[in-house]
């Protein structure tokens, strides 16, 4: 039980950023309709410009509290918009004089962003590990072990608290925006029918660009969580974050953002019980087998709305 | 004429400062501060500064998008339609393109000879590994191009059956000491197998699921050899795999070998050359089977599919046969040029079968021009022949390969080299060059 309360916990922090980084998938899709093969590495770039100002700031864990979450969240700020000027020339090169092309051609362009994304951060950053001291140690021991050693000791983390205060924090900060806002007026508009939204006086162009750069910040800070949860990046691990986003967006029904939260979540947990109960080899087979399940036979996904195909 | 021309250096000036600021907020932290493993800290990481690399990032996109708005983007008579008019246009290409393929059929029957004599036994060798490595990609490119070209059926996991092919030959020559000979059909018929089994349920997605499906079971192919311990070697691999034998005569020095039997001199070329012809036979079988099978009602309906599914589906085709066809024969060439790599390189890993090299193979098909079997041999020997020539430059050949494929696609998304024109079209209508717009997603 203590064990399975474990699994449990880092699977809803895992689920979190994998969600994060998938609201960047399903908005993308739902929208222009297309896969942003490149995401997972505006991902890694966040990560990366996280842990370059946290070193140049010299944010460590001796830092008094309040100044550390201070200089954390200024981190966060400026990582963000970083990202999102990365996320916006992603868009800008490869994508938009592709509108209006057949669909595979800004795959094939999203392929060649992805694999131009990694290559540069791994030459201008190098190729090895960037291991991290802890920021944030401690945390809450949920159950005691036993005075002999026997018994699991259930440890909530301080940095796991933070992410999921902050993932949900920013999930019904998002959901808001899109609801509420002009902007995510304009959004659903374009979602809905390009064109006529663009009759309406709605600039299409500057929507979608938007719309990559709310993606890339969010991923951006998906960046920073994974680097304080695990304390170690390095250029190769927006691939498989990609892919296994991709999948919590298609499961959760692509286009559709709680869907995306949902499925994050899922597939954290699966991904996290897997290894904590089957093996830890074949987690990602896990993760590649559910999207091929799920794509074959519920392609509409948990929350989306299935496709309509018109001749 | 003067004014206009000042407000388009002062538009061109303006343009390329926001290229360039854009420029600097991307490099500044990335170039510009690198996080690195210090040795003097304990472990910690530091920072090291390069702000000379940025101000040379930012000036190259400054001055390159300040030149490519004089002279291209906003000038009157942009140079690029000065220089197309130096370059025949593909129309007049055309005449030429039909004496391209028996060229390049002579000049790849002769090529050992050709560069023996011009280099000699020993300096030939690595201009020889050259050809064979560049032909296995062509012939890996003329399989895909039957899943991509022909069916329109987007494959990024290409590599898994490349790799079902190498690991089936070298499985079976080490737990059963069967021979290359036998194992070739063998690995082709599991590949295609393994197709089906894939194909099955995929086949009924939309080309981006497809694409992600198959991206999928690639990569769950190579870590489940990577982490099958027992049987596939994990990570060490599988090494001493058999060389093939010339109809059973083993290229050994002395008593009964190749050179013995043919009262040849030893020398260890002999065997490069004989590969060497293995792979040009097994690629111009791809080729010509490819060829045919175009010809055949299922060639026809694999066009009609790529052109129209729901036509198709109207007009009474079984896509899902249709398209597992394409898929099985697409993997069993995978299949067969795995088991050739296997043999060539005597050693394989899962290292060899990553995404990128499923990438590569893609971008030569697209390149090349969907559908066009003599693009796909160009686009091999530029490609694999850059990446060769820019060994040295290990590093960044992938950055520029990525950049490549993003540029190519935006400036000519029909492929670079050539276009293939459907092979048979209704009387009377002037076959139009099937552009890349046709490969597209199959309506399920």
């Amino acid at each position: 039980m203590e064990y399975f309360l474990q699994q449990l916990i880092n699977g809803v922090t895992l689920g979190s950023i994998y969600g994060l980084i998938a609201i960047g998938y399903t908005m993308v899709y739902g929208i222009i309709g297309m896969i942003n093969f490149a995401h997972g590495d505006i991902f890694m770039v966040g990560a990366f410009i996280a842990l370059i100002f946290i070193v140049t700031f010299g944010i460590t864990a001796s830092l008094p509290i309040a100044l550390l979450i201070l200089a954390l969240i200024a981190v966060l700020i400026v990582s963000m918009a970083l990202t999102a000027v990365w996320g916006w020339t992603v868009e800008r090169i490869a994508y938009r004089p592709l509108r209006g092309s057949f669909r595979l051609a800004p795959l094939i362009t999203a392929i060649g962003a992805s694999i131009a994304l990694q290559n540069f951060v791994q030459i201008s950053q190098g190729a090895r590990n960037k291991p991290l001291q802890p920021l944030i140690p401690g945390g809450f021991t949920l159950t005691e072990g036993g005075p002999n050693g026997e018994g699991f000791i259930v440890q909530l983390s301080y940095s796991q608290i933070l992410i999921i205060v902050v993932t949900t924090a920013l999930m019904i900060g998002f959901t808001l925006l899109i609801s509420k806002t002009s902007l995510g007026r304009a959004q659903r508009a374009c979602e809905q029918d390009r064109k006529m939204a663009s009759l309406l006086g709605i600039n299409v162009d500057r929507t979608i660009s938007l719309t990559f750069v709310m993606g890339a910040a969010l991923a951006s800070v998906a960046g920073l969580m994974f680097l304080l949860y695990y304390g170690v990046i390095d250029f190769y691990i927006g691939f498989l974050a990609g892919v296994k986003a991709f999948t919590a967006a298609v499961l959760g029904g692509i286009g559709s953002l709680p869907g995306a939260m949902l499925g994050g979540l899922l597939i954290g947990l699966i991904e996290t019980f897997w290894s904590g109960y089957f093996s830890v080899e074949y987690k990602d087979v896990a993760a590649f087998s559910i999207l091929a399940i799920v794509l074959i036979f519920m392609p509409e996904g948990l929350l989306g709305k299935p496709e309509v195909e018109k001749v | 004429m003067s004014a206009k021309s000042g407000n388009l250096f002062i538009d061109s000036l303006k343009d390329a400062a926001i290229g360039g600021l854009i420029a600097l907020a991307l490099f500044s932290v990335l170039i510009g501060m690198k996080a690195e493993v210090a040795s003097g800290l304990g472990g910690q990481l530091g920072i090291e500064y390069r702000w000379g690399a940025v101000a040379i990032a930012v000036a190259v996109v400054f001055a390159g998008r300040l030149l490519l708005n004089l002279f291209v983007w906003k000038a009157g008579t942009p140079v690029t339609q000065t220089a197309g008019r130096l370059i025949p246009s593909t129309q007049t290409l055309a005449p030429l393109a039909k004496y391209a393929m028996p060229v390049f059929l002579v000049l790849a029957v002769i090529l050992p000879f050709l560069l023996m004599s011009a280099y000699g036994s020993r300096g030939s060798r690595q201009y020889l590994d050259l050809a064979i490595l560049v032909t296995t990609y062509v012939m890996l490119g003329w399989g895909l191009n039957i899943v991509v070209g022909l069916a329109g059926l987007l494959d990024l996991g290409y590599v898994a059956f490349y790799a079902v092919g190498a690991y089936s030959y070298a499985l079976l020559a080490e737990y059963f000491g069967f021979s290359f000979w036998i194992c070739l059909p063998l690995a082709g018929i599991l590949a295609a197998f393994w197709g089906i089994i894939l194909g099955f349920p995929v086949l009924r997605l939309r080309g981006d699921y497809l694409a992600i499906v198959t991206l999928a079971f690639g990569e769950i192919i190579r870590i489940v050899l990577l982490n099958w311990y027992d049987f596939t070697g994990g990570p060490d691999g599988i090494s001493g795999i058999p060389r093939p034998s010339f109809f059973g005569i083993e290229f050994n020095r002395g008593e009964g070998g190749f050179a013995d039997t043919f009262g040849l001199e030893y020398s260890s070329i002999h065997r490069i050359i004989f590969l060497y012809y293995v792979i040009l036979a097994m690629a111009l079988i791809t080729n010509f089977v490819t060829m045919r099978l175009r010809k055949l009602p299922v060639g026809r309906a694999w066009e009609a599919l790529r052109e129209d599914e729901i036509a198709c589906r109207s007009l009474g085709i079984n896509t899902t046969n249709t398209k597992l066809t394409a898929f099985a024969l697409g993997a069993m060439f995978g299949g067969f040029a795995g088991s050739f790599f296997a043999t060539r390189q005597g050693f394989i890993s899962p290292e060899s079968f990553t995404f990128i090299e499923s990438a590569v193979i893609l971008a030569i098909v697209v390149l090349g021009g969907l559908g066009s079997q003599i693009g796909v041999v160009i686009a091999a020997v530029v490609m694999i022949g850059g990446f060769e020539f820019f060994r040295g430059l290990e590093e960044y050949r992938m950055l520029v390969f990525g950049l490549l494929m993003v540029i190519i696609m935006v400036w000519k998304p029909r492929g670079l080299i050539s276009t293939r024109t459907p092979s048979i079209t209704l009387s009377g209508k002037k076959a139009k060059g099937i552009s890349a717009d046709l490969v597209q997603e199959g309506h399920g």
